[in-house]
């Protein structure tokens, strides 16, 4: 059974329709690398999945809940689906051990202890043991947003969600995010990530997925995808990126 | 309930509330006009006049911003006969006004005029424009583009403040609710009238000041 | 008759400035809670909790103080309680008080990025849990100075209570002109000791506006 099943979702701002139908399956360890122009509706794909955005139509069930259900419970739903940013979005007033910590307490009321030993964990997990004190302000963008996924591991979630997260990163620091996503894919965290490094897509996905004008337009095992795109709107953008 | 509401009573004495709104409604734009010049002035004299007189204009303004309304209309009006000044009640009421909005209005012009980029009062300095022309074509014109909002709602604080010039007898809205409520005892009902009839006031004044800004800013962004 | 020296007046002012000073705190730190209720109304997003606020708003910020005392004065009368001049001071001042703050608190809330408010939703947290961890931290350290300022409204604000037979400074004041008529000594003593009260927490409000701005 699928971990994520979207099923002809259609979502509109207004008169103007993003995403016109988008059926997409994802099992357990997936790794789904979301790829396609700014406009082709993936971020709001992605943000429909976690109940940000709302949908007209069609189905999301994520974990066996239905997303935007009458019945679902958003928060047992949010529990179970993890999300990162492109702007990070770190709290700027707690610091990366607070940041991680917050969830666990409030939402899970785990005791202190037991969240400052998963801050302890999942900061280790990510690389930033040492940084533990440290505010976001005090923190690179590349530490900022590993720190951003530390506080979504922290919440132990069955899938995360990757928004464009080494968008907003000078490119040096992009690796050492990609790096611990690499990480996560291998002890085998479902993942589905939208994103504009087409290397990482080939190398780490499992499943590509091209969006073009609100539709999945093609998908494939990336490695084939990639050596021989069907769509010539594939082949243009692939080309495109050189 | 215990109390049935009688608003019947109020009916012979509309033409006096009305007279009583009237009187506010003039009360609030004169005092605007004269306020708001008093403030360009203020302003202006506190940016670009000599320190002596900036330090008025300073004094000025904290001791009527950092002073009730109704103290400093009791000051000119009770407190400045007897220094030798005497006026009637209109008079120190529209007074009272001008001089407290005018005090508001000086700050809230200023902080506009020291977000005009100095570069531009170079441009203009440097177009061969006199000092003059600077203040009233660039530095004034957009200040004002910029504080239009913030003004706009003092003058709304100012004009719903004004109820307290009933209390040296100016013949305002609240005025007149006082003395219906001395004639018929329906205090309640006529001041519900009253405060009804500012809440109107204060939103036809706002969307008035809006669309004014919509007129004579066109050309903004 | 009896003689009074600037001396009298000055301390018998002072006096009556301790009630100033007492309705200002109680209007102040009650406004404040009402306002804290309203502020998570008002941003709750819920559409009649929201429509509610913005009437109670609407009505507080867009008619005169002084007639909020009269109402609360004469209104609550209306249910056959007996209402002291204290009494309809303090509601008047705490409902006037509570609309201004909750206004002024919005804007803070509504500065915090977006972001924030989508991270900690991800996290799975419910508005309150959002408000009391996440944005209200935040937005506290902005409101400061505005609230500071604000409070000088409030303190002036007392001075109408003077009107509805409210012993403060401003009453003190026309009892001891009608005692001592001396207006001029009388009204500017009062006016400097409301000065006193006052300016302190401007000046204050100005440093810490420019303090957030320099830290930003």
């Amino acid at each position: 059974m699928s971990l994520v099943s979207i099923r002809e979702v259609r979502k509109s701002f207004g008169p103007l329709e993003v995403l016109k139908g988008v059926s997409l399956e994802v099992a357990k360890g997936d790794v789904v690398a979301i790829i396609g122009r700014s406009g082709s509706g993936k971020s709001t794909l992605l943000r429909c999945i976690n109940g940000l955005e709302t949908f007209q139509s069609g189905a999301i069930l994520a974990d066996g809940l239905e997303v935007g259900g009458m019945h679902t419970d958003v928060r047992e739903l949010r529990r179970h689906v993890g999300m990162v940013f492109q702007q990070f979005n770190l709290f700027p007033h707690l610091t990366a051990a607070g940041n991680v910590m917050l969830a666990p307490t409030v939402v899970n009321k785990t005791s202190k202890k037991e969240a400052a030993e998963i801050a302890a964990e999942m900061l280790a997990k990510v690389g930033l043991s040492d940084k533990r004190d440290a505010y976001p302000s005090q923190l690179s963008g590349g530490q900022q947003q590993r720190v951003a996924i530390a506080r979504s591991l922290a919440m132990r979630p069955k899938v995360l969600l990757c928004d464009e997260i080494t968008s907003a990163l000078d490119p040096e620091l992009v690796n050492e995010v990609l790096r611990v996503v690499e990480q996560l894919a291998k002890e085998g965290m479902t993942l589905i990530l939208v994103t504009h490094e087409m290397r990482f897509a080939r190398d780490v996905g499992t499943n590509l997925v091209f969006m073009h004008h609100g539709k999945v337009h093609e998908t494939g095992v990336p490695k084939e995808v990639f050596a021989a795109p069907k769509t010539p709107e594939l082949q243009q953008f692939v080309g495109g990126i050189g | 309930m215990l109390y049935k509401l009688q608003f019947a009573e109020l009916l012979p004495y509309w033409d006096v509330l009305l007279q009583g709104l009237v009187f506010t409604i003039v009360l609030t734009i004169v005092s605007t006009a004269a306020g708001v010049a008093v403030g360009t002035a203020g302003a202006s004299a506190r940016t670009f006049g000599p320190a002596w007189l900036g330090w008025i204009v300073v004094v000025y303004v904290e001791l009527i911003r950092n002073t009730p309304f109704i103290v400093q209309l009791f000051f000119i009006f009770f407190g400045l006969p007897a220094a030798g000044v005497k006026l009637d009640e209109t008079t120190a009421a529209f007074l009272a006004m001008v001089i407290n909005l005018g005090a508001y209005s000086t700050e809230i012009i200023r902080a506009g005029i020291e977000a005009v980029p100095k570069g531009h009062i170079e441009a203009g300095v440097s177009l061969a424009m006199t000092k003059w022309e600077v203040l009233r074509h660039i530095v004034l014109n957009q200040a004002f583009r910029k504080i239009y909002p913030a003004l706009s709602s003092q003058i709304i604080i100012v004009m719903l403040g004004s109820a307290v010039v009933s209390q040296i007898s100016a013949q305002d809205l609240t005025y007149a609710a006082n003395f219906v409520a001395s004639r018929d005892f329906r205090n309640f009902e006529v001041y519900l009238v009253a405060t009804l009839a500012y809440l109107v006031l204060a939103i036809v004044t706002r969307a008035v000041l809006r669309g004014l800004g919509r007129i004579f800013f066109k050309a903004a962004s | 008759m009896v003689q009074f020296t600037v001396w009298d007046i000055f301390s018998n002012l002072l006096i009556a400035t301790e009630w100033t000073i007492i309705l200002s705190i109680i209007a102040f730190v009650c406004g404040g809670i009402v306002g804290l209720v309203l502020l998570f109304a008002r941003t709750s997003g819920v559409r009649p909790l929201v429509f509610v606020t913005k009437i109670y708003i609407e009505f507080f910020q867009g008619t005169p103080l002084l007639m909020q005392l009269f109402l609360f004065f004469f209104g609550i009368a209306l249910f056959g309680i007996e209402v002291s001049p204290w009494m309809a001071a303090t509601m008047a001042l705490t409902f006037w008080t509570s609309a201004f703050l909750t206004e002024i608190w919005r804007g803070c809330v509504e500065s915090i990025p977006k972001g924030q408010w989508e991270a900690s939703t991800s996290l799975a947290m419910t508005y309150f849990e959002q408000m009391r961890y996440v944005i209200l931290p935040q937005a506290s350290r902005i409101a400061v100075a505005p609230t500071v300022g604000f409070s000088v409204q409030v303190v002036k604000g007392t001075a109408l209570a003077s009107i509805i037979g409210f012993v403060e400074l401003t009453k003190a004041g026309t009892m001891l002109n009608n005692a001592t008529f001396r207006p001029f000594l009388v009204y500017s003593l009062v006016a400097l000791i409301y000065f006193c009260l006052c300016f302190p927490l401007s000046f204050m409000a100005k440093k810490l506006e420019g303090r957030l701005n320099v830290a930003r």
